[in-house]
């Protein structure tokens, strides 16, 4: 039995945000998810994008959120080291139709107070994005658009988070919270029964059924599907910013950029579905993204691919950004989060702590809280000299693992020894990219599995992939009863 | 920064990397250095403990790690030096190449010449864009071939191949040796990847069916895989939606290629090859940039590694004569086409130059055949023909020219009588 203040539900962008937020404070916070690791689902397999809320609903409280948000990136990416680029974003037309929808987005943009973006000719654009469709006219530029590492961006505020006082615990199913009285008395997972006084709900696309468990479940949340290509960071047509397609009324369509480690992301597709674990790729939707993205940006090679992902996004209906407490005493719900999760939820976590304090939550600033976490020192970003004083400092820094990426046993050795570390080969690839290179993995996963089982202590056939049950090994070869997984 | 010195470095410690050492000592390299990241020499051969090894080259029959000891034992007995747990991470020119070493920090290599022997690796599931989810127990059969002969480390009890390539084949064998159940091998196109001498020993004798115009269209599983739908394909290889059938395994292997590992050939400013995905050399597999030589599969993937041997000695031997001043200059290049029924030819040039010598050319047939006349022309000339019985675009075939019967035109390799 453990005991806490605050129990969050969901470890992804919003619930780790929140979860360092409140460690600003003296009080006790337990993020439980049933994954393997941070970062959620929505918040790993997306398109990286911190947004400054110029096309979001005017009005809203998405919008406001989303503006504050990219605000506190700036200083957040600072605190805690995350790799970040303000690349802009530009938004191209290629007829006079097109240029008048993109007059109603600028008009939004102003209404949302993002004075930044402008209409631009087509010559600047394709001065600023040579393989743009030299059909470009105008259009928009959106400069404070933004690309983050996600995955370290929620693994980073979860590192700091610990650093300064809560406990993560992962591979906990939530199957219940208990009410007495009208009032949250304990979450419990499929392993512990945690008491608590109070419980955030922050399980993107299962919130609806963790709002049931305390019967205030007024909507459904729906799967809505992106696939994504990754190309090779060594393709020949390369672009610098986010280049958006112009929307359709119901949906952002589908986007080019590179990410912060210098590979082209084409996507999402928009797939509504009822299946939340679907998370496969299709011939036909990849298809469709070749097309898309060509129009936008002709000479993209897609036979550069080293690999397709699908994300689910969590879609409320109806839709619209819910955060705040319920009628259950204890209960604070957020659902809504639908595409900005990454984007937004910075904001969230500042405007969720408000929304406590005004609630009676009583939060004491703890001025022992340290803003600052150290990124592991990354080889392959290093200058020579640098590298040479890390091999000084430790050999197996001079030991490349991974060599799509340039990730030495230096850097694994060290994620798999700090706070809410990694325990699957997806952690260890997601935090440093070691297995997400044009050999995906082939070369490098039978290293990293011993390494992590070496560091962890435990028999290589229990390092799983990603999800427990995803396991990579079935026992030692020719060995009677050596059979893990029988 | 440390700084080394030597007159030919060659990356890679595999069958090409120890093949081009020796032949570089023995024409007079002095000091001839080996990089390898691994902790011992073989490259890719210390975890093909299979036999088949050795038939050409030293007419009897060794496993991978057999062949490669004979050549480290000479390698030893010659005085090379060997720099293990070290990663190239920059071929700066010919001359100069920055590595990484566990032992002794980041190294500056100086060398007279420079050897370029890193291999390839395997196309991915994702190369191919197969459809579907994305679960654990999808592994490219080298990968697996790693786990289970040098990890010890089992990965799976109900499998599915993808591609009839040798090391699938060979793959299917060891599994079903571990206990594993090879439910199928399937292969896209209509004839056989590898070598028929492998579908023989290791898919007929253990009644692993190979299931030809098939590929999987799907795979199923969300933690670790549970089956694939594998379909028919049509004359354009696309699937035929009414023959789509459902195998269930908790294993997926890929052998559906190879591909060059040339990261360090492109930062180097070389560009590759876009049928091979190697660099292009000439008959001294000296790349485009003078004292830069390359071998093995990094130029082209081979089936053999004794046939990797054999050219990797000419890597060797030229390099060393470049660190000496004495390889003979070009006095002009002429390229070599892949001409009627050919895909690639490798050397993709020849330097004419005073020395007169034979050339052997290895090439790639585009379709499998039966009694194809193999040509080499130059210009007009021809220059070379030899009969086969048979050619297959899995086994490498070869031609011998002389320099002498060269007219100074194109060098064209044809294979007639291939449909």
């Amino acid at each position: 039995m453990i005991h806490t203040d605050i129990v969050i539900i969901g470890a992804g962008a919003v619930g780790t945000a929140i979860a360092r937020e409140l460690s600003k404070y003296k009080v006790d916070v337990v993020v439980v998810d049933k994954r393997d690791d941070v970062g959620g689902d929505a918040s790993k397999s997306n398109s990286s994008i911190i947004c400054t809320g110029y096309d979001c609903p005017p009005g809203s409280l998405e919008t406001a959120i989303c503006r504050s948000s990219r605000m506190l990136a700036d200083q957040t990416v600072k605190e805690l080291e995350i790799p970040f680029n303000v690349c802009g974003a530009i938004m191209p037309a290629i007829n006079e139709e097109q240029m008048n929808i993109l007059k109603d987005i600028y008009d939004d943009a102003y209404k949302n107070e993002i004075f930044d973006v402008d209409v631009v000719s087509g010559k600047q654009l394709l001065d600023m994005e040579p393989e743009l469709n030299p059909e470009t006219i105008g259009g928009l530029y959106i400069p404070r658009e933004a690309v983050i590492d996600n995955f370290l961006f929620v693994v980073a505020q979860a590192e700091n988070a610990a650093e300064n006082g809560v406990q993560f615990l992962l591979r906990n199913e939530v199957k219940d919270i208990q009410v007495e009285n009208g009032k949250v008395k304990a979450v419990i997972t499929d392993k512990e029964t945690i008491q608590t006084k109070y419980v955030i709900n922050a399980a993107g696309l299962f919130c609806d059924a963790i709002a049931e468990m305390v019967g205030e479940c007024d909507f459904v949340v729906k799967p809505r599907k992106g696939q994504f290509f990754i190309l090779d960071k060594n393709t020949n047509c390369q672009i610098n910013h986010i280049i958006y397609p112009i929307p359709t009324p119901t949906s952002r369509g589908k986007l080019l950029l590179k990410t912060i480690h210098g590979n082209i992301l084409c996507g999402p597709t928009a797939e509504d579905l009822e299946d939340k674990e679907d998370h496969s790729v299709t011939a036909e939707e990849l298809a469709g993204i070749e097309t898309d993205c060509k129009k936008l940006v002709p000479n993209i090679n897609f036979s550069d691919a080293i690999t397709q992902f699908a994300g689910l996004r969590p879609n409320r209906i109806p839709a619209g950004f819910h955060i705040g407490f319920g009628k259950t005493e204890g209960y604070f719900g957020i659902s809504g989060v639908r595409s900005t999760g990454i984007s937004c939820s910075l904001g969230i976590s500042r405007y969720v702590v408000k929304k406590l304090q005004e609630g009676g939550v009583k939060l004491e600033r703890n001025f022992d809280f340290n803003p600052y976490r150290k990124a592991i020192p990354r080889f392959s970003e290093a200058t020579d000299e640098e590298r040479d004083a890390l091999i000084q400092k430790d050999p197996k820094y001079a030991r490349v693992i991974c060599r799509c990426e340039t990730v030495t046993e230096g850097e694994i050795v060290e994620a798999l020894h700090r706070p809410v570390p990694p325990t699957t080969l997806d952690g260890i690839k997601r935090r440093l990219r070691a297995g997400m290179g044009r050999c995906q993995g082939g070369f490098c996963s039978p290293k990293v599995i011993d390494i992590i089982a070496r560091e962890l202590n435990v028999p290589p056939e229990s390092v799983d992939k990603n999800v427990p049950g995803s396991y990579i090994l079935t026992g030692i070869s020719r060995q009677e009863g050596g059979d893990h997984h029988a | 920064m440390r700084e080394i010195k030597c007159d030919v470095a060659i990356i890679g410690a595999g069958p090409a990397g120890l093949a081009a050492a020796l032949s570089a000592k023995e024409h007079g390299a002095k000091d001839v250095l080996v990089i390898d990241r691994d902790t011992d020499s073989g490259g890719i051969l210390q975890q093909c403990i299979h036999a088949g090894f050795g038939l050409s080259y030293f007419h009897k029959e060794m496993t991978g790690p057999e062949y490669a000891a004979v050549f480290r034992e000479k390698c030893d007995q010659e005085g090379i030096r060997f720099l293990f747990d070290t990663m190239v991470t920059e071929v700066r020119s010919a001359r100069e190449i920055i590595c990484s070493s566990t032992e002794q920090g980041l190294v500056k290599v100086y060398t007279g010449a420079s050897i370029l022997a890193m291999g390839c690796r395997e196309r991915t599931r994702q190369n191919l864009r197969i459809p579907g989810t994305r679960p654990s127990g999808i592994f490219t059969a080298g990968t697996a071939q790693r786990l289970i002969n040098r990890q010890n480390e089992m990965v799976g009890k109900s499998v599915v191949i993808l591609g009839s390539g040798d090391i699938g084949m060979i793959m299917a064998r060891r599994m079903s040796l571990e206990g594993a159940k090879v439910k199928a091998v399937v292969e896209i196109m209509p004839y056989l990847a590898g070598l028929t001498r492998n579908k023989v020993q290791c898919l007929d004798d253990f009644g692993i069916p190979l299931m030809l115009s098939h590929t999987v269209t799907r795979i199923m599983g969300h933690k670790r895989i549970e089956g694939v739908y594998i379909a028919e394909v049509d004359d354009q290889k696309q699937p035929i939606p009414s023959t789509e059938e459902y195998i269930s395994c908790d294993t997926l292997l890929l052998s559906v290629g190879l591909i060059p590992e040339n990261e360090l050939t492109k930062g180097a400013g070389i560009s590759t090859n876009a049928v091979t995905n190697g660099p292009e050399v000439d008959q001294r597999m000296q790349t485009v940039m003078p004292g830069l030589f390359a071998c093995g599969n990094v130029v082209h993937v081979n089936d053999l590694a004794d046939n990797v041997s054999i050219e990797s000695e000419l890597a060797g031997k030229y390099a060393a004569m470049y660190a000496a001043g004495t390889l003979p200059e070009a006095k002009a290049q002429l390229n070599v086409i892949a001409g009627e029924g050919v895909r690639y030819v490798c050397p993709h040039h020849v330097a004419v130059t005073d020395e007169e010598a034979v050339i052997r050319l290895y090439f790639r047939v585009s379709e499998p055949g039966r009694k194809t006349i193999l040509k080499a022309r130059s210009g007009k000339k021809e220059i070379a023909a030899r009969e086969v019985r048979r050619v297959s675009p899995g086994e490498m075939d070869h031609i011998d020219i002389h320099t002498q019967d060269l007219t100074g035109d194109d060098v064209v390799i044809c294979a007639e009588g291939v449909k």
